[in-house]
């Protein structure tokens, strides 16, 4: 473990709703926290300190504007420590060459897993048959409504990215048939691919939204893709809520436009549109698909690995491609 | 196909499907157990027309009722679990006996992952959370992640096998428990059930509940389980000691259970229904429309079968 003076100074951005890091940070680090110095604005705190703030942890979701990056001069890298990245300005990374480097592997097993526990929870009914259950209604209404079998179905990956090929990888043994769309035809993969969304929801019954949000696939879910995917289709959004047009969404479901959904993500979370709360047809989640203790302790050694391979000038494990 | 079908009587136990209902209608006449108040007469009146008998998992042909039935010649169940027939006196009064195994393989299998998946990552929980409107107030809890976990299976047949091959999917290590060791497996073979237990995270029970299995998981077991362990049943209520579940909960001996199946259907324990860390079903692990239509179907092609005096279609015994 390096000593007090060779730890390299990492300053930690986060909104105060987030936790300081893990003690193993500051066993390697000089971790400078804004909001633990109140008599400081973060505004004076960081021009104090910009000289010496060569890299940024980025906690959760925390909106890492311009602004912010306009104060640190001598930035060299954003380390991110969630699966998406949209939070962070990347254009202006891009701009001043600041390298980013995203949550990496940590999640993606996780994430798969929820998306094929939300599956087969929309599909089967599983939350709405427990909720049978609890509310004592078995003995009174004997059988509850059947669900449909997983096995068989088309399922269509948007976005065949770590967490995209993982839940490929789980579906298989199912039965599902698998196909996807991404920005760029996958070279060793022998998946279908199509080369946009609406192609792939008129041949699907499944489509699973687990890519990044940006302004490209803003609202990339819409009223033509929901159309194309059925009345019997499932959609499940672990990627982020304004992937989906959410308007849109909750019509086609309150119409009975679409089969079911299973949502993890909302366009303004924690709310979450009302009219959802009372549809047996879907799963809602608090945005939780990656949170357990394993992908949070594997999520320490991909920040702690990006920040000792920047230090000593290593290969970065998780870089984030700014194109 | 005898063009004389339609005199053949079968007796239906109790309800399945209005789909089974009509399909059995199309060839024989059916009498609905379940119509007649007085059951006992019912039986007294029609004992000597009845010659086949249709039950599922909630009721069959007992010792009793085959006792009473001199014409029964066949009891098909729509089920794959033969718990509630006399096997025995079936075999030795020469009663032909049909289930249907196979068709709901895949969806039982299914329907134990959904549990593991529910119970670990508290899927039902927290759908309960976002509906309460909790998640305004604060963020959920962080779960326990179910890939490369170690998964035990009692019971390695039709179902533990598939159960067994989609839980390889998620990098799960797989033990397993049956009478007899199964050759060409990959997965550890333990031959004493608490051994099992003791050395997964899940234990799935997907055994079928003969004499010998009542109560398998006893107190020994759920203990071996232990606080961090998972209890998935999706076998029959009875292979599992309910009163010593419940208290394990409520003690916290073990940590979460998925259960499909009770002691008492549809009765299910109240202490149950007050838990965030179990997820309770109706007795749906084959309950899709694909399958419970292939499962009908299945009984009225065995009927059609025997009565046709052809080889049925899944024979028991």
């Amino acid at each position: 473990m390096p000593t007090e003076e060779e730890r390299p100074v990492v300053l930690i951005h986060r909104i105060p709703a987030l936790k300081q890091p893990l003690a193993s940070l500051s066993e390697r680090f000089t971790l400078l926290d804004p909001l633990l110095h109140s008599a400081d604005s973060t505004h004076s705190f960081l021009s104090r300190h910009a000289s010496s703030v060569r890299a940024i942890l980025c906690l959760g979701a925390s909106p890492l504007t311009s602004d912010t990056l306009s104060l640190l001069p001598a930035l060299e890298i954003v380390v991110g420590s969630s699966a998406g990245i949209d939070h962070v300005d990347l254009q202006e990374c891009r701009r001043r060459g600041i390298l980013v480097t995203n949550a990496g592997n940590a999640f993606s097993e996780d994430g798969a897993d929820y998306v094929v526990g939300l599956l087969i929870d929309v599909l089967r009914r599983v939350s709405s048959s427990d909720r049978f259950v609890r509310n004592g209604l078995w003995p009174e209404h004997g059988a509850y409504p059947l669900g449909s079998t997983l096995g068989g179905k088309r399922v269509g990956i948007v976005g065949l990215g770590s967490i995209g090929s993982e839940v490929a990888k789980r579906l298989v043994p199912f039965g599902c048939s698998i196909a996807y769309t991404s920005r760029k035809k996958k070279p060793c993969v022998s998946y279908p691919f199509y080369a946009n969304v609406s192609g792939l929801a008129a041949d699907s019954d499944v489509l699973i939204v687990c890519c990044a949000l940006t302004e490209e696939t803003h609202h990339m879910i819409n009223k033509d893709v929901m159309t194309a995917l059925g009345k019997e289709g499932v959609i499940i959004n672990v990627g982020r809520g304004a992937l989906i047009d959410e308007k849109e969404l909750v019509h086609f479901l309150v119409r009975g436009k679409l089969g079911g959904a299973g949502l993890d993500v909302f366009e303004d979370e924690p709310h979450v549109p009302k009219e959802l709360l009372t549809l047996d047809n879907v799963v809602l989640s608090p945005h939780v698909a990656v949170v357990t203790a394993e992908s949070f302790a594997a999520l320490e050694q991909v920040v702690i690995g990006n920040l000792e391979a920047f230090f000593s000038n290593k290969p970065l494990l998780s870089p984030v491609k700014l194109e | 196909m005898d063009n004389n079908s339609n005199n053949i009587i079968v007796l239906m136990v109790c309800p399945v499907s209005n789909y089974l209902e009509q399909e059995i209608e199309k060839s024989f006449k059916v009498f609905k157990l379940w119509h007649f108040e007085d059951k006992e007469q019912f039986i007294n009146t029609h004992k000597d027309s009845i010659q086949a008998v249709v039950g599922s998992a909630a009721a069959g042909a007992d010792a009793e009722l085959i006792e009473s039935l001199p014409k029964l010649e066949i009891v098909a169940t729509c089920s794959v679990g033969l718990d509630k027939i006399d096997l025995a006196r079936c075999k030795e009064k020469g009663i032909r006996v049909a289930n249907t195994p196979d068709v709901l393989t895949d969806d039982v299998a299914d329907l134990a992952i959904g549990l593991i998946l529910a119970v670990l990552r508290r899927i039902c929980e927290s759908d309960r959370y976002v509906r309460s409107g909790e998640w305004k107030k604060g963020e959920f809890k962080m779960t326990t992640k179910f890939t490369g976990k170690s998964v035990g299976i009692l019971g390695m047949g039709r179902i533990g096998t598939v159960i067994a091959k989609r839980a390889e999917a998620f990098d799960c290590i797989i033990g397993y428990n049956s009478r007899t060791e199964k050759p060409n497996l990959n997965y550890k073979y333990y031959p004493n059930l608490i051994d099992l237990a003791s050395n997964c995270q899940i234990l799935v029970v997907a055994c079928s509940l003969t004499e010998e299995t009542q109560h398998i998981v006893n107190r020994q077991v759920i203990n071996a389980l232990g606080p961090k362990g998972v209890l998935i049943n999706i076998g029959r209520g009875l292979l599992v000691d309910e009163h010593e579940l419940v208290s394990a909960l409520l003690q916290g001996r073990l940590g979460g259970a998925g259960l499909d199946v009770f002691e008492h259907e549809p009765d299910v324990p109240e202490e149950l229904i007050g838990l965030e860390n179990v997820v309770l079903l109706p007795h749906v692990a084959s309950a899709t429309v694909e399958t419970r239509k292939a499962m009908a179907d299945l009984v009225v092609g065995n009927l059609q079968a025997h009565f046709g005096k052809k080889p049925l279609l899944t024979p028991v015994v």
